[in-house]
């Protein structure tokens, strides 16, 4: 149900993880590259992972949605490597028996993502390229521990 | 030995997949200490894995540990 890839996401594939005869509702968030972030051109991003870790975090963000939400089933596909715009990085798909629980767990999902997996993206611009996530770009840790958020 | 796995801007900073400290047992402060005199990383923001899980300044890491250092992460 948690996985980092090297290959194309089939979005088909995630869903279809999810879908079962409880679940009324299934909502998917794709992540695709953006081509311009504040004006600024992108023409290609890198994504590497700390493939073991990250599916233990993936599946950790998971069970945080089973306690909040205990009907609902996810499943998370993350990609690493070279993406074009327009590529997905990743699916997340979640089903519940009603439409606005699957909403809510879905954005906690891709939240958490953002917080607690160790994936990093690097940019690479017409002028050059950055890895995203250093302390210039992002809060540090400061409190020593990834920050939790609630969910609405 | 402790081996401590690299990412990222980390992994082009110090040149290696994996970092090797001659130490069999530490603790994440002082690891962050070690790596931060010797390699002149910015240890402010990393955090420490151990086993896959994130670990506080006060827990030990010893030589069958599996350790990485976290920078901020840029996923999704």
């Amino acid at each position: 149900m948690y996985r980092i890839t090297s290959q194309p996401i089939e979005v088909e594939e995630v869903t279809k993880k999810v879908i079962r005869p409880e679940a009324g509702a299934v909502v998917n968030f794709i992540g695709t590259v953006r081509e311009f972030t504040k004006g600024k051109k992108t023409l290609s991003l890198q994504y590497e992972a700390y493939p073991e870790m990250a599916e233990k975090q993936l599946k950790k963000i998971g069970d945080e949605i089973k306690e909040n939400w205990p009907d609902a089933v996810t499943a998370i596909t993350h990609r690493t490597g070279k993406l074009a715009i327009s590529d997905i990085a990743v699916v997340i798909a979640v089903s519940t028996p009603h439409r606005k629980d699957a909403y809510l767990a879905n954005e906690y999902a891709i939240e958490r993502i953002k917080q607690i997996v160790p994936i990093w993206k690097k940019e690479y611009w017409e002028d050059g390229e950055e890895w995203i996530g250093d302390q210039l770009e992002k809060t540090p840790y400061s409190n020593g521990e990834p920050g939790e958020v609630k969910p609405s | 030995m402790i081996h401590i796995q690299c990412f990222a801007h980390l992994r082009e900073q110090t040149g290696q997949d994996t970092i090797t400290l001659d130490q069999t047992s530490l603790s994440v402060a002082e690891l962050l200490a070690e790596l931060s005199a010797r390699y002149a990383i910015e240890t402010e923001s990393l955090m420490v894995a151990i086993n896959e899980e994130y670990a506080a300044p006060e827990d030990r890491v010893s030589e069958k540990d599996r350790v990485a250092l976290i920078p901020p992460v840029s996923g999704g």
